[in-house]
């Protein structure tokens, strides 16, 4: 049996209780992760009790309350506050998800949240996506074509255009990569969900001349295959896109070409 | 303060925020070959340009005859004549040439039947100056503003620009009068750094957070404005902010204008669609000042909807659910989520809610700012584009699907100036070191902040002051009072908490900068409004119903450091930029 060992830091323990203060008869737990790396030492999981009669309806309002009214050092990432900018995806009871789309509601029992899975973590709820983006950079996300003539636009049928429909709509929040397995164990070479996604979006583009070069680039054993299709990419968007159908497409696309 | 350890950049242009106007200038100024740094709080994508949702305005004249003129007409009538004409002309004249280049980028445009950019009508977007509504709104379904961002984001990864992200900018470096860069504060490792550049472009957006209800993001919090501010710069016009006619009851959430393009309708509790009262020919398609005040008024007359009869409704359960599931995808998603409706069976509860800032840091058309030293000057090395720029081409009031085209009209024109101004490579003076240190002075001082004001209580007080003192009406009485209640939180400073004393990502510090900015700005909107005693656009006083060209055909110039306020005004231009039309004199603004 081989035995495996955790870095000592890696164990997450208690951390602090923050009792209520406001006597509210509607509380509910709130579990969070905590890690700051110029204290460093173990992640900590701090527990605050917050009243949730004056608490509007999403895991994003709770998180903003306590930074509000219990704890100001706690870290995370939001800005738009309606599921279009990406910022504050996390993981929310098992499932990552926006914060500010997520029903608190819909979490019965104790609200735990952690960062979005297997990134490393920059503070408490902020994981580093730089590696993510660097592959985005990879698939070059931009149109490719000859056509100079500056006082017309490209035409294109509603019917071409219809097939951007569930790709450009992507916010890049990373909740698909971060909950592909495939990508957590090899998230440095596979290109995972997210940026397969936007892979796919340009190269279904009837404007772009490089459709061929495209596929030629992500077809690799690592880049593309290691999608082994768990489908939690699927299950995890925040957006209802489908990444795992555009995976498949190129690999249809690769297979019969 | 030797404290801190800095690490030096050079750059010939340094953008400072990368939403769609400063991610235009990024990919027009790598073209002209001038080294640039695009200095971000947030990952590009994430900024707020990403929440515009109805369309880019250009009169391409896909869907019926369209003039660039025409547009431009529209554009003066609702800037309610603050706007200056010649900026407008510039606007109108070059906006389908920037939406062409946007397409030829890969924005994923929606189509018309023969395969060319869909456009749909807007409010206040009319055909033969003022006649019938036009289709002049070019969208990629509701989700316009996303499309455009992504896209630009990607054009500039293909030009090689160098991004700084989650950089938070502290303060421009002035010497003499002349911007030679800034300082920035690396959320991800905690270092503090020195960027020098011969131009700085300001691209950082609006400042609707101080606003209690606001569709604003978090982040929109004006950092660029309140920079000028400390430089000892005015801004512009800050007493016009937009109150968007349908943000979510409750939430602020934005549903664009684009239902009510697409067919949508307001009513109130008697179920009357009120807006024909107000804007006999232009109805729920009047623009955004005249529609918030309409259902200001029906609220108020007691004939809001809802148990405290404090908002109304908005109808596109008429419309063919196959049209909403194609050009209106993303405010379905909306209403499901934040007023739990079902938008093809029931209306969407909305109120006017703060959406947009048209004042802002005074430039020119070439985005060069502008300041009144004595007279008119422009300040070398800085300028400003987007919504933090006051051009100005929106005057008292945006029309709906102006704000998209004026990021990459007035962001390449940026890119355009500096390119026509440096050489690549120039090399740099020095800067003394007390900028920098003053800069540092105040993160320092906030940083170890040991009072018992807590950021988000000090940012509460504002955004309440705010929205109860200088909203959709305002009067003497109000906003004088609004002008001493909004110094109370800025002197609560003194005496502020910041919790957290570490460096990286530290974003109770972050939010604690971002108030500092905030406030200052709150300040300068109240002053402005104060001061200006008439009735224009956005700016409604009950007290003064009637628009005063004889004393205010002028933009309000408003300075603020710290403690110390001061107001000017500055003629709006009356002529136009050349001979391709004729200046269009003020009179009554009739929907």
């Amino acid at each position: 049996m081989v035995q495996i060992s955790l870095p000592k830091n890696s164990k997450v323990v208690k951390g602090k209780l923050y009792k209520d203060k406001t006597g509210s008869k509607q509380l509910k737990k709130v579990n969070v992760y905590r890690w700051d790396p110029s204290v460093g030492g173990n992640p900590r999981i701090d527990t605050y009790e917050v009243d949730m009669k004056n608490c509007q309806s999403k895991v994003l309002d709770v998180l903003n309350k306590i930074k509000n009214e219990i704890d100001p050092s706690l870290a995370y990432r939001r800005s738009c506050a309606h599921g279009v900018c990406g910022s504050c995806a996390m993981n929310m009871n098992g499932k990552n998800g926006l914060a500010c789309t997520k029903p608190h509601e819909e979490i019965k029992g104790d609200l735990n949240i952690y960062p979005l899975p297997h990134l490393k973590v920059v503070k408490d709820l902020i994981g580093d996506l730089t590696t993510l983006y660097k592959q985005y950079e990879s698939v070059e996300p931009w149109l490719k074509t000859s056509k100079k003539d500056d006082n017309k636009e490209n035409l294109q049928s509603k019917k071409e255009r219809e097939k951007l429909d569930g790709l450009y709509e992507c916010i890049m929040c990373a909740c698909c990569s971060t909950s592909c397995p495939s990508y957590w164990w090899n998230g440095d070479k596979y290109l995972g969900p997210a940026v397969l996604l936007q892979a796919y979006r340009w190269i279904e583009d009837s404007r772009d001349e490089d459709k061929k070069e495209r596929l030629k680039k992500v077809a690799d054993e690592l880049k593309l295959y290691r999608c082994h299709t768990i489908m939690n990419c699927t299950n995890s968007c925040p957006k209802g896109l489908n990444p795992a159908k555009a995976i498949a497409s190129i690999k249809k696309m690769l297979a019969t070409t | 303060m030797s404290a801190y350890k800095i690490i030096d950049h050079e750059y010939d242009v340094v953008v400072l925020g990368a939403g769609g106007s400063g991610l235009r200038a990024a990919v027009g100024l790598s073209e002209a070959g001038l080294r640039t740094a695009c200095v971000s709080k947030v990952f590009p994508t994430r900024s707020h340009t990403s929440a515009a949702q109805g369309g880019i305005s250009a009169a391409l004249g896909n869907m019926g005859e369209d003039d660039w003129r025409w547009h431009m007409y529209d554009t003066v009538k609702g800037s309610d004549w603050l706007g200056d004409q010649d900026c407008i002309e510039y606007l109108c004249k070059e906006a389908p040439r920037a939406v062409l280049e946007l397409e030829k980028y890969g924005v994923p445009f929606s189509r018309t039947e023969d395969g060319k950019i869909y456009q749909r009508p807007f409010g206040g977007m009319t055909k033969n100056y003022g006649n019938e509504p036009v289709q002049r709104t070019c969208a990629a379904a509701d989700r316009t503003g996303h499309a455009i961002l992504h896209t630009l984001y990607g054009q500039a990864l293909k030009h090689n620009t160098e991004f700084f992200i989650e950089y938070f900018a502290l303060d421009l470096l002035m010497k003499n009068g002349e911007c030679k860069g800034i300082v920035a504060w690396n959320l991800n490792d905690g270092t503090i750094h020195r960027f020098r550049s011969h131009i700085t472009i300001i691209a950082t957006g609006g400042y609707g957070k101080i606003y209690y209800s606001a569709t604003s993001a978090h982040t929109c919090t004006g950092d660029g404005n309140a920079m000028v501010l400390r430089a000892g710069l005015p801004l512009q016009d800050m007493e016009f902010v937009q109150f968007h006619p349908t943000g979510i009851y409750g939430h602020g959430t934005l549903i664009s204008e684009g239902v009510r393009g697409e067919g949508g309708y307001l009513l109130n509790s008697k179920g009357e669609r009120f807006m024909e009262r107000y804007a006999p020919k232009a109805k729920d398609l009047a623009s955004r000042d005249v529609v918030s005040r309409s259902i200001a008024i029906e609220i108020n007359e007691g004939r809001g909807v809802g148990k405290e009869k404090d908002h109304v409704h908005l109808h596109l359960d008429h419309l063919d659910p196959k049209i909403i599931e194609e050009r209106l995808p993303g405010i379905s998603e909306s209403s499901k989520l934040f007023a739990n409706v079902d938008v093809t069976k029931e209306p969407i509860p909305v109120v006017p809610t703060v959406h947009y800032n048209m004042g802002g840091i005074p430039t020119n058309y070439k985005a060069e700012v502008i300041t009144m030293n004595g007279s008119e000057k422009t300040v070398p090395g800085l300028m400003a584009i987007g919504e933090a720029a006051c051009v100005s081409v929106h005057g008292a009031n945006r029309l709906g699907s102006n704000s998209l085209i004026d990021l990459v009209v007035f962001g390449k024109a940026a890119a355009k100036r500096a390119a026509e101004l440096i050489k690549p490579n120039k090399p740099h003076e020095e800067i003394s070191n007390s900028e920098t240190d003053k800069c540092l002075d105040r993160f320092d001082n906030l940083r170890n902040g040991n009072g018992s004001n807590k950021t988000a209580d000090l940012r509460l007080s504002m955004q309440k002051t705010m929205q109860s003192k200088c909203a959709v009406f305002r009067t003497e009485k109000t906003l004088k009072e609004g002008l001493n209640e909004i110094r109370k939180p800025f002197d609560g400073i003194e005496s502020i908490s910041v919790k957290d004393k570490s460096l990286v990502f530290n974003t109770d510090l972050v939010e604690t900068l971002e108030f500092d900015n905030l406030i200052r700005q709150a300040i300068t909107t109240m002053d402005s409004a104060y001061h200006r005693k008439e009735s224009r656009g956005a700016h409604a006083r009950e007290d003064f119903p009637n628009r005063d060209d004889k004393k205010f055909m002028q933009h309000t110039l408003s300075w603020c450091n710290g403690k110390k306020s001061r107001i000017e005004y500055r003629p709006v231009h009356r002529s136009t930029l050349t001979n391709d039309v004729q200046y269009f004199p003020p009179k009554e603004r009739i929907y």
